[in-house]
């Protein structure tokens, strides 16, 4: 009896401490929310708070990684987060209100209906579409004593369309006369799944639609040729596989050589600088409309200086936010990832070609069209 | 009746009761987690039946489209067993009956780290090490047995084929099948073992007629476990094989049939829409597959059984 009665208050008093705990913790993460509160009172600088979640094409994360960090550094109060679902379930879930703002590999079109859907998300005002992110896709292969590849639009096509088989082709040796190619079989890499392979599927088919019959397509149509998935995958099979090709980010070549492919009369190194070109050369979509810059990459120009294997990806977000808080996170995160710092911090950490002024400027302007509340 | 009534009832304790609970809804859990798992499928799978073609890569028929992945799931799966259970039954031998106890305790302990190894690690030992070591193998095998169909080549440069992807999926599946028949070797009866080797058997005589009858069971069902991992390992063959959707028994060229497993990995991530219905019919389909699978299994293990107590 004693030792129960003894007990008890021990008890007691261990609840109160845990409950003193609980409450100090809860304290505890209230803290910085009113901090902030007061901070932006002072005029610090930065008057956002919150958490931004928005997600879409896995070919941006690298980039998505380095703008988030950049982002919440200016704005310390500030949480985005960027899943990389890909684009298809980026765009749906900006449809369904899922996500604020989506990044996509292709624009929003009526072929499935989307744009007339995101059209109603966003209250009946057509949905702004910005480029944000332009990579060079750089052609790599691994060719013993062979420094430096120039292929046409058709050998590149032939190559992987299994038409071209030995490294000594007359296709290849033709424009590469002082290369010493070797009589070897061309060993084709591509992507298992599916991200990228529309792009350059679409490249292929647009340059060389005698030799790439199969149009643009989403999984890799040729039987032959070897699948590697993610670009990792691809690099690590062409190095790995001498006599192999391939197609890979080009900031992810590492030591592989590049080949240069063919516009109009010259070729063209996969350059960042050559590859945020393609946006000025090529015309705007059919389904562009106001504050849409979606483009219709023009795969076959012949401007000089333009690398054409290029992958573009766009941010989607609405016109109008009837959340204010949404509103302007949006607004500032899509203003940041468009500006000059935003896009050399992407071209620093994810090998990303930085906007051209002229299509930036247009792009801010369009970020800074949105209005909120 | 009064007769009936005059046995006495067990003892029913409240911990038995409680006991009795509790190993029942274990038992139901499972069975509705199972059942939980075959709706969704169904469910989820049904609308792939009339997708249009473009959510099946071009196909007219869900069929067409799915097709060379169950002939890739099984061949990867049997390629990784013809090397797996043999080689699984000499080590566990050597542990039960050949060794000094000291060097199988260690040989054991060995093994049991190999299935503690996560499938990722051995996809990229695949790629980077085995693969580009064993395409001289298959330069040498299309060379030289270039007539059999299997290896008509030409020969992958990477090595990342399907043989590659059955050896990967072979040396995952070894440490399962060793752990579970060392035990089931080292259940022999020793009498047994003892009076076949007093009647003047030699060792490997006395291992023939005792300890492999006394165990087939045990090893039928240690294979089908093995088999399973082999059938639903995703990463691992994700990673390793050049998968490009072909048909085709030629296990050393770099175009070969994809998994199930492996090509909902594959293609989920840039999945939307009635493409993800495809891919879970074709979860369905593996799910019926290994289904079907341990249930042979079973029956081969049951008739072992009984053949063994005649």
């Amino acid at each position: 009896m004693n030792s129960t009665s003894l007990r008890r208050p021990a008890a007691l008093a261990a609840a109160l401490v845990l409950g003193l705990g609980l409450t100090a913790c809860g304290a505890a993460n209230e803290e910085p929310s009113s901090a902030a509160d007061g901070g932006t009172d002072a005029g610090e600088g930065s008057s956002l708070a919150g958490t931004l979640n928005g997600g879409g094409a896995s070919s941006q994360e690298a980039a998505q990684n380095a703008w988030r960090a950049g982002f919440q550094e200016a704005n310390p109060d500030v949480t985005v987060n960027y899943d990389p679902i890909g684009s298809g379930g980026g765009r749906e879930q900006f449809i369904s209100g899922g996500f604020p703002f989506a990044g996509s590999d292709s624009y929003l079109d009526n072929e499935e209906g989307e744009l007339d859907a995101a059209t109603e998300r966003c209250g009946g005002q057509a949905p702004i579409e910005v480029p944000n992110y332009v990579s060079p896709i750089a052609v790599i292969y691994n060719l013993e004593g062979v420094d430096s590849l120039e292929l046409s639009p058709d050998a590149l096509a032939g190559i992987f369309a299994g038409d071209i088989t030995s490294w000594d082709g007359p296709a290849i040796a033709e424009t590469n006369p002082n290369a010493d190619l070797p009589a070897e079989d061309i060993n084709p890499v591509h992507r298992s799944d599916e991200s990228s392979t529309g792009n350059f599927t679409n490249y292929l088919a647009t340059v060389a639609e005698d030799v790439w019959t199969h149009g643009e397509v989403e999984e890799w149509p040729v039987d032959g040729g070897e699948g590697a998935s993610g670009t990792s995958g691809v690099v690590g099979a062409v190095q790995n596989g001498v006599n192999s090709i391939g197609y890979a980010d080009a900031s992810q070549a590492g030591d592989l050589g590049t080949a240069a492919i063919g516009v109009g009369d010259g070729f063209e190194e996969p350059t960042p600088e050559a590859a945020a070109k393609i946006l000025e050369v090529s015309p705007a979509a059919d389904a562009a409309g106001e504050g849409q810059m979606i483009y219709d990459l023009d795969y076959t120009t012949e401007e000089a200086g333009v690398y054409p294997i290029v992958l573009t990806s766009y941010l989607i977000a609405c016109p109008s936010y009837a959340d204010t808080a949404e509103g302007e996170l949006v607004k500032a995160y899509l203003g940041y990832v468009i500006s000059e710092d935003g896009q050399a911090t992407a071209a620093e950490n994810a090998g990303s070609a930085p906007l051209a002024p002229s299509i930036a400027q247009e792009a801010q302007a369009t970020v800074d069209g949105i209005t909120v509340g | 009746m009064a007769v009936t009534e005059a046995a006495p009832r067990p003892v029913q304790r409240r911990g038995d009761v409680l006991f009795a609970g509790l190993a029942r809804a274990a038992a139901v859990t499972i069975l509705l987690a199972l059942a939980g798992v075959a709706i969704f499928l169904t469910l989820e799978g049904a609308p792939a039946v009339t997708a249009p073609a473009s959510a099946r890569g071009g196909e007219d028929d869900i069929v067409l489209y799915v097709w060379p992945l169950p002939f890739g799931t099984l061949l990867a799966a049997v390629l990784a067993m013809l090397i797996a259970t043999p080689l699984a039954f000499g080590v566990a031998l050597v542990i039960s009956h050949y060794a000094p106890r000291r060097t199988s305790r260690t040989i054991g302990y060995l093994i049991d780290l190999l299935a503690a190894v996560p499938s990722v690690v051995y996809s990229l030992w695949g790629i980077g090490y085995l693969g580009t070591r064993i395409s001289g193998l298959y330069v040498w095998l299309e060379d030289n047995l270039g007539f059999l169909p299997f290896f008509a080549g030409p020969a992958s440069t990477t090595g990342r084929t399907i043989l590659t992807a059955g050896v990967v999926l072979a040396v995952m599946a070894l440490p399962i099948i060793i752990a579970i028949t060392r035990e089931i070797f080292a259940q022999t009866p020793t009498l047994h073992q003892e009076a076949a080797l007093a009647l003047g058997a030699t060792r490997w005589e006395m291992i023939r007629m005792t300890v492999l009858p006394c165990s087939r069971s045990g090893m039928v069902s240690a294979s089908m476990l093995g088999l399973g991992r082999a059938l639903g390992e995703t990463m691992a063959v994700a990673m390793v094989l050049s998968a490009t959707g072909v048909v085709s028994f030629n296990l050393i060229s770099t175009s070969n049939p994809s998994t199930i497993a492996a090509n909902i990995a594959l293609q989920f991530g840039e999945a939307s829409g009635l493409k993800v219905n495809v891919l879970i019919f074709s979860g369905l389909v593996l799910f019926v597959i290994t289904f079907g699978v341990s249930l042979l299994g079973r029956a081969i293990a049951a008739r072992g059984v009984k053949g063994d107590s005649r």
